[in-house]
C-alpha cells in the first residue's frame, strides 16, 4: 500500500482519496439539487398535493400490516444461497489465477452450505405448515 | 501453488485442527438427522475433538510456529496451549451435559454441533495474527453461544439470557470493529506485527486516536472476559442459560478473550504498554470488588458462580498487568486450573438437577454431606480451589499470578487481590457450611451418569494434582508458550 506521510505521526491514506472526493462531490450534487430547487421553483401549496397519489384514490388503512413470520425464514434461507452466488461469480472469473487452491476452497464452501441445506430441509423449514 | 494469490493448499496444514473440529460439527449435525438418541452425536463430538487434539500435537506447532494465509493465522505454542484448553472445555462440557439436556427436555443434536462450532471460533481467535481473522473467530464463537444460551426454548429465562447476550454482544462487536477501523486508520494495516512495526516506525505510540482505537478494542475484549464495568450481562446470562452451557461459556469465551487480549496487547500494542497497563489496573480492581462483594448477597448458586467467574477474570488479568512473558504464563496457567475447577463446580450444580427439582438455590445444598457424601466432598474440593486454599490448584494459580505481580513491582495490587480473595472465601465456604453443618429432611436424588462420573473424576483429580505437584505443568506452559 502506498502511504504518504504528511508529518511525523500522521499519514494520509492516499488510496482512499478518490473515495473521499466521490463522497464530497455526490453529497454536493444532492444538496445542490435541493437548494437550487428550493430557490428556483414556484411555491403554490394546495391540499391535493399532499396525497400519496395525486390523481388516484386516497389509500385505505395502514400499509404496515404484520405478516407471517414464516416469510422471515424463507428470506433468511434465500440470503444464504444469494451470498453463495455472490461468491461464486468472482471465483469463476478469477479461477485461472486461483488454481487448485481456489477450487478446493470453493468446494469446501459449497459443502458447508450443502450440509446446512440438508439440515434445514430435514428439519422441515421449507414446509409452509 | 500460485504466486499471484500467495495462498496455496499448504496453508491449510496449520489449519488442520480447526478443519477437523468444523467437520466434526458438520457431521454431528448430519448424524443428528439420522439417529434418534443423541448419545452417538455426543460421542462423535468427543471423538472428533480427540482427533483434532492429536492432529495439533502432531503438527508440532509448539516447537516451530507455522503461519499461514498471508500471515493472518499462526499455529504456535501460545495458540496451541489455548486450543488444548478449548478441547478440554469442549470434552468436559459434553460429558457433563448429556444427561442434563435430557432432563431439561432440550436434548437437541444442534447442541453438540453448536458447542463444536463455538470451539472452532475460539481456536481461530487464539491463532489470529490479524484483526480481521480475530473478528471472524470472535463472531463464530459469539453467534454459536448466543443460540446455546437460548437452547431451552420453553424457558423464559433462557430466552431472556440469549437475547441479552445477543444485544450486548452485538454492541461489543461494534466496539471492536470501531477500534479496528481506528487502528487501521492510524497504521494502515490490520496485521498485528505490522501494527507494532508501524507504531514504532512512525513513533505514534502517544497518538490519541490510536489510543482511542486501543481502548475500543480492549472494551470489546473486556466484554467477552466479563470485566467490570462490562460484566452486567454475565449474571443474567449465566443464570438463564442451561447450566452446562454456563459451564462452557464461563471457561471457553473467557479463555479465548484472554488469548486475543494477550496477543493483541503484547504483539501489536507492545510499545503502548504503559497506556494499556494504566487502563487494565482500574478495570482489574473494579472487577475484583464487584465480583467478590456482589457475590456475597447471591442465594442462587449459578448467579454466585457467575460473580465468582467475574472475580476470577480479574485475578487472571493481573498476570497480563504484570506485563512480562512470565506474567502471561501465570495467566495461562490460571486459566487451565480455572477450567477444571469451574467446570467441576458446575458439574455438581448439574448433578443436583433432577426431574422436577432445580437444585440451584443455596438452600438445596443443606445437608448434602449426609445424603450424598461423595458429591459434597467434591463440591468441597472445588469450592476450596475457587477460594484458593492449598493444597488445591486454585491456590497455585493465584500464587503464581501474585508472585509475577510482585516481581513486576506491583506489590500493592497483589495485596489488594489477596484481600479480595479473603472476602470471596465467605461465599465459597458458605456453600461448604450449608452442605456440612445444616440439616435437611427432604429426600434428594442426584442424576449421575457414566460420562458425568468421568468428568467429575477428571476435574477433581486435576484440581488436586495441580495443587500438589504443579511444577511439570507450569514448566510445560513456560516452554510451550515462550520457547
Amino acid at each position: 500500500m502506498c502511504i504518504k506521510y504528511a508529518m511525523p505521526g500522521t499519514y494520509i491514506p492516499i488510496n482512499y482519496l478518490p473515495v473521499a472526493i466521490i463522497m464530497l462531490i455526490s453529497s454536493l450534487i444532492g444538496l445542490g439539487a435541493l437548494v437550487v430547487g428550493l430557490l428556483v421553483r414556484p411555491r403554490r401549496p394546495y391540499a391535493q398535493k399532499l396525497y400519496p397519489y395525486e390523481s388516484g384514490n386516497p389509500p385505505i388503512g395502514d400499509p404496515r400490516v404484520p405478516f407471517n413470520v414464516k416469510f422471515y425464514i424463507v428470506a433468511m434461507l434465500f440470503v444464504v444461497f444469494d451470498v453463495e452466488a455472490v461468491f461464486l461469480y468472482p471465483w469463476a472469473v478469477a479461477y485461472g489465477q486461483l488454481g487448485i487452491f481456489g477450487f478446493v476452497e470453493m468446494m469446501l464452501f459449497i459443502v458447508v452450505l450443502l450440509v446446512g441445506y440438508i439440515y434445514v430441509w430435514k428439519k422441515g423449514a421449507f414446509n409452509w405448515e | 501453488m500460485n504466486t499471484e494469490v500467495g495462498i496455496s493448499l499448504r496453508d491449510a496444514i496449520p489449519f488442520i485442527p480447526e478443519l477437523v473440529i468444523i467437520c466434526t460439527g458438520l457431521i454431528a449435525m448430519m448424524l443428528d438427522l439420522v439417529v434418534r438418541k443423541k448419545g452417538p452425536v455426543a460421542a462423535f463430538v468427543v471423538f472428533g475433538t480427540l482427533v483434532a487434539g492429536y492432529a495439533m500435537c502432531k503438527l508440532n506447532g509448539f516447537n516451530e510456529p507455522q503461519s499461514a494465509f498471508l500471515n493472518m493465522f499462526i499455529l504456535d505454542g501460545y495458540a496451541g496451549f489455548f486450543k488444548l484448553i478449548f478441547f478440554i472445555n469442549l470434552i468436559l462440557t459434553v460429558c457433563i451435559s448429556y444427561r442434563y439436556m435430557i432432563i431439561e427436555k432440550s436434548s437437541y443434536g444442534e447442541y453438540y454441533s453448536l458447542l463444536t462450532f463455538a470451539t472452532a471460533g475460539m481456536m481461530v481467535m487464539a491463532s489470529a495474527t490479524d484483526l480481521i481473522t480475530l473478528y471472524l473467530g470472535l463472531e463464530l464463537m459469539a453467534l454459536s453461544t448466543y443460540i446455546l444460551a437460548g437452547l431451552m426454548r420453553n424457558d423464559r429465562r433462557s430466552n431472556e439470557a440469549a437475547l441479552k447476550y445477543f444485544f450486548l454482544g452485538a454492541f461489543s462487536s461494534a466496539f471492536l470493529l470501531y477500534g479496528i477501523s481506528l487502528t487501521y486508520g492510524m497504521t494502515g494495516t490490520t496485521n498485528l506485527n505490522e501494527i507494532s512495526a508501524t507504531i514504532q516506525n512512525l513513533n505514534i505510540a502517544g497518538n490519541p486516536i490510536l489510543f482511542l482505537g486501543l481502548i475500543f478494542i480492549m472494551t470489546a475484549f473486556a466484554f467477552k472476559i466479563a470485566l467490570a464495568p462490562f460484566h452486567m450481562w454475565a449474571p443474567d446470562v449465566y443464570e438463564g442459560a442451561p447450566t452446562s452451557v454456563t459451564a462452557f461459556m464461563s471457561v471457553g469465551p473467557k479463555a479465548a478473550g484472554f488469548a486475543v487480549l494477550g496477543r493483541v496487547l503484547f504483539e501489536a500494542f507492545g510499545s503502548m504498554q504503559v497506556q494499556w497497563t494504566n487502563i487494565l489496573i482500574p478495570l482489574a480492581l473494579l472487577t475484583m470488588a464487584v465480583g467478590s462483594i456482589v457475590a456475597l448477597s447471591q442465594t442462587n448458586i449459578k448467579r454466585m458462580l457467575a460473580y465468582s467467574s467475574v472475580a476470577h477474570a480479574s485475578y487472571m488479568l493481573l498476570g497480563v498487568i504484570a506485563g512480562t512473558p512470565a506474567g502471561l504464563v501465570s495467566t495461562i496457567n490460571y486459566l487451565l486450573i480455572y477450567t477444571f475447577m469451574n467446570i467441576g463446580a458446575f458439574a455438581i450444580v448439574i448433578l443436583l438437577r433432577s426431574e422436577g427439582f432445580q437444585g440451584q438455590d443455596l438452600d438445596d445444598y443443606r445437608g448434602l454431606a449426609k445424603s450424598n457424601p461423595l458429591a459434597a466432598a467434591l463440591m468441597l474440593v472445588f469450592m476450596f480451589s475457587l477460594t484458593g486454599i492449598p493444597p488445591t490448584a486454585g491456590f497455585i494459580g493465584k500464587f503464581y499470578v501474585f508472585m509475577e505481580l510482585i516481581n513486576a513491582d506491583k506489590t500493592y495490587l497483589a495485596v489488594i487481590a489477596v484481600a479480595f480473595s479473603a472476602i470471596s472465601a465467605f461465599f465459597y465456604l458458605r456453600v461448604v457450611m450449608y452442605m456440612y453443618m445444616k440439616d435437611s429432611d427432604e429426600p434428594r436424588t442426584i442424576s449421575c451418569s457414566p460420562s458425568m462420573n468421568v468428568a467429575l473424576a477428571v476435574t477433581a483429580l486435576m484440581v488436586i494434582v495441580l495443587g500438589i505437584y504443579p511444577e511439570p505443568v507450569l514448566n510445560y506452559v513456560k516452554t510451550v508458550v515462550f520457547g
